[in-house]
């Protein structure tokens, strides 16, 4: 058996609930985890160690509670979610010093169901990235090889899931950054349906394609993490008041996968593929026919200008959430200024970093006179299109099914130079967020090139997030175990 | 080229945002270089498409107008970088 901060969530939650092991044990066994990789990782920015290890010990004077599904278990949260009392950046010099007064949604679910907050993650600024290269504070490395990025922009959470700190991690995606780090890292991640996680407290970057949701080794710990934090909240206007299936019950029978058709979108898998993750995916794909899945064709024929779509719109959104911090009621305040307009200029300059004042640019660009017609309002149309596209294709098969990403973990400084390079990372990623629709990264192999984690994609209808979960653990019971990353 | 340098400039001004002229050449030239890929959309003939801003396209949920007090004055201030503990602070206007 491997060291206690490898066990998996459900195995550790039901360690503590039988008291072979205490909330104390499980919180140290991350700690001292967290102190032996992080000089390596660089994948936190705020560590609550001795909150961490106060509340465990609360805890286990209390004895387990049955009725808290997380009890006693340590996870770590995203810098782009508000924890009450705890410094929330979101990666970015402008909330340097920024501790919020409410939990996010998410957070709040969390601690009643027992979860302690053992830290804060690295993310690319405000959620800006594909590599978490853009954070203010530092670069953090991927545990499969601290010379390659962890993926972004939930980098930091990815990685730590990955390298045993926590037993799961709250990442937010709005054109991937929850499933590309977790396929780089070789981890499970999802994206709920929009709407089905509160976004309250998450600190907004694209408001209508912002999507909160768990990051875990495991399909079943994925499963756990998403029962606690779905749900409705009547304090997010978009938050969607339906009820929240028995995501454990949707695990139940895990033997075969037969009555499932499974979609292979023609653009996904051809031009642009890296020669190992077609490899890994198609032989995952291979092992669901062999389960009885039936594997038909589909085809998403927008998906040539989701990137376009995505950005303009994202940017746009971005340009209107940023102008919120302007050095007036919380975060950076430049000292170089002796009238008003020159005090928010001068602390959003100073505050912000490159990607995302280009970002802010951009946004502002394409929502000034003259060119909203040509730029936003065209890209929210095509953004039906794509939706449209999605539609169509669930309506011949079960699930769609491609590569998270065209390539293994980059090397760090690999795509810094251009960003429109960077941008057309995100490809098999973003259009799921244009759609709203629920998707998942599951870990399917190494490439055979890099040695590096490869993820396949598995896209649902709206609110299906059961029948992803039930796929993918039956896919994950049948493929062998990842290794643990070889990191010291 | 559709964002030259001074044009970079106005955007920035437009954003409440500070740039060098020697980053706004830097910056209007990844602008250009990024709109020029979005150009892209052009191909597409989307005059009958109702354009689409959010996926849930339902009427917004609203709570009762009921008054609440979730927080105290003391905690919102704590985070401003300068507050007389009854108001936000800011330069002199007029």
């Amino acid at each position: 058996m491997s060291q206690l901060f490898f066990h998996s969530l459900t195995q550790v939650r039901d360690l503590l609930r039988a008291g072979e092991i205490s909330a104390q044990d499980a919180t140290s066994s991350c700690l001292e985890r967290i102190a032996s990789t992080e000089p390596m990782l660089d994948a936190l920015l705020h560590i609550a160690g001795d909150e961490a290890l106060t509340q465990a010990k609360a805890m286990d004077a209390q004895g387990p509670d049955a009725a808290q599904p997380l009890w006693g278990v340590p996870v770590i949260i995203k810098d782009v979610l508000a924890t009450i009392g705890m410094p929330t950046t979101c990666g970015s010099k402008i909330l340097e010093n920024f501790v919020p007064v409410y939990d996010a949604h998410c957070v709040t679910r969390l601690k009643e169901a027992g979860a302690i907050i053992l830290a804060k993650a690295n993310m690319d600024e405000f959620a800006m990235g594909s590599s978490t290269e853009n954070s203010a504070f530092k670069v953090t490395k991927n545990p499969w090889d601290i010379t390659r990025v962890p993926g972004g922009s939930s980098g930091g959470s990815a990685a730590s899931v990955a390298a045993g700190q926590c037993f799961a991690s709250i990442g937010t995606d709005t054109g991937g950054s929850i499933r590309q780090p977790a396929s780089f890292c070789g981890i499970v991640g999802v994206k709920p349906s929009y709407g089905r996680v509160s976004r309250r407290g998450l600190i907004a970057y694209g408001s209508s394609l912002d999507q909160a949701g768990p990051m875990t080794r495991t399909v079943a710990d994925a499963a756990e993490i998403l029962q606690v934090i779905a749900g409705h909240d009547p304090k997010d206007s978009t938050s969607v008041n339906a009820p929240v299936p028995d995501y454990l019950q949707a695990l139940q029978n895990l033997d075969s996968l037969k009555g499932l058709r499974l979609g292979l979108p023609e653009q996904y898998w051809g031009e642009g593929l890296s020669a190992e993750v077609d490899q890994a995916c198609r032989s995952a794909i291979d092992l669901a026919a062999s389960l009885g899945a039936e594997i038909v064709p589909v085809s998403l024929p927008h998906t040539e200008y989701a990137i376009a779509t995505y950005y303009i719109l994202a940017m746009a959104e971005a340009s209107s959430n940023l102008a919120r911090f302007d050095g007036v009621r919380y975060g950076l305040r430049s000292s170089q200024a002796q009238d008003l307009a020159t005090m928010y200029t001068r602390s959003r300059s100073e505050g912000f970093g490159e990607e995302v004042m280009r970002r802010i640019m951009l946004g502002t660009y394409v929502l000034s006179a003259g060119y909203y017609d040509a730029y936003y309002r065209k890209a929210a149309q095509v953004r039906r299109l794509i939706r449209q596209d999605f539609l169509n294709a669930l309506g011949t098969c079960d699930l769609i099914c491609g590569p998270a990403c065209p390539t293994t973990a980059f090397a760090i400084g690999e795509n810094t130079a251009d960003p429109l390079q960077m941008y057309l990372t995100d490809i098999f990623t973003i259009s799921l967020n244009l759609s709203g629709l629920p998707g998942l990264s599951l870990p399917v192999g190494l490439g055979d090139e890099t040695g590096m984690p490869v993820g396949l994609q598995l896209f649902a209808g709206n609110m299906e997030e059961a029948k992803l979960l039930s796929a993918a653990a039956t896919l994950e019971r049948h493929l062998p175990r990842l290794p643990e990353p070889p990191l010291a | 080229m559709k964002i030259s340098p001074e044009k970079a400039l106005a955007i920035a001004t437009l954003a409440r945002l500070e740039i060098s002229p020697q980053q706004a050449a830097g910056l209007g030239a990844q602008m250009d270089d990024i709109l020029g890929y979005m150009d892209k959309l052009n191909e597409l003939d989307t005059t009958s498409v109702e354009p689409m801003y959010t996926p849930v396209e339902q009427p917004g949920f609203l709570r009762a107008d009921e008054v609440a007090k979730d927080f105290d004055r003391p905690d919102i201030l704590r985070n401003a970088p300068e507050s007389d503990g009854e108001y936000f602070i800011v330069p002199r206007i007029v």
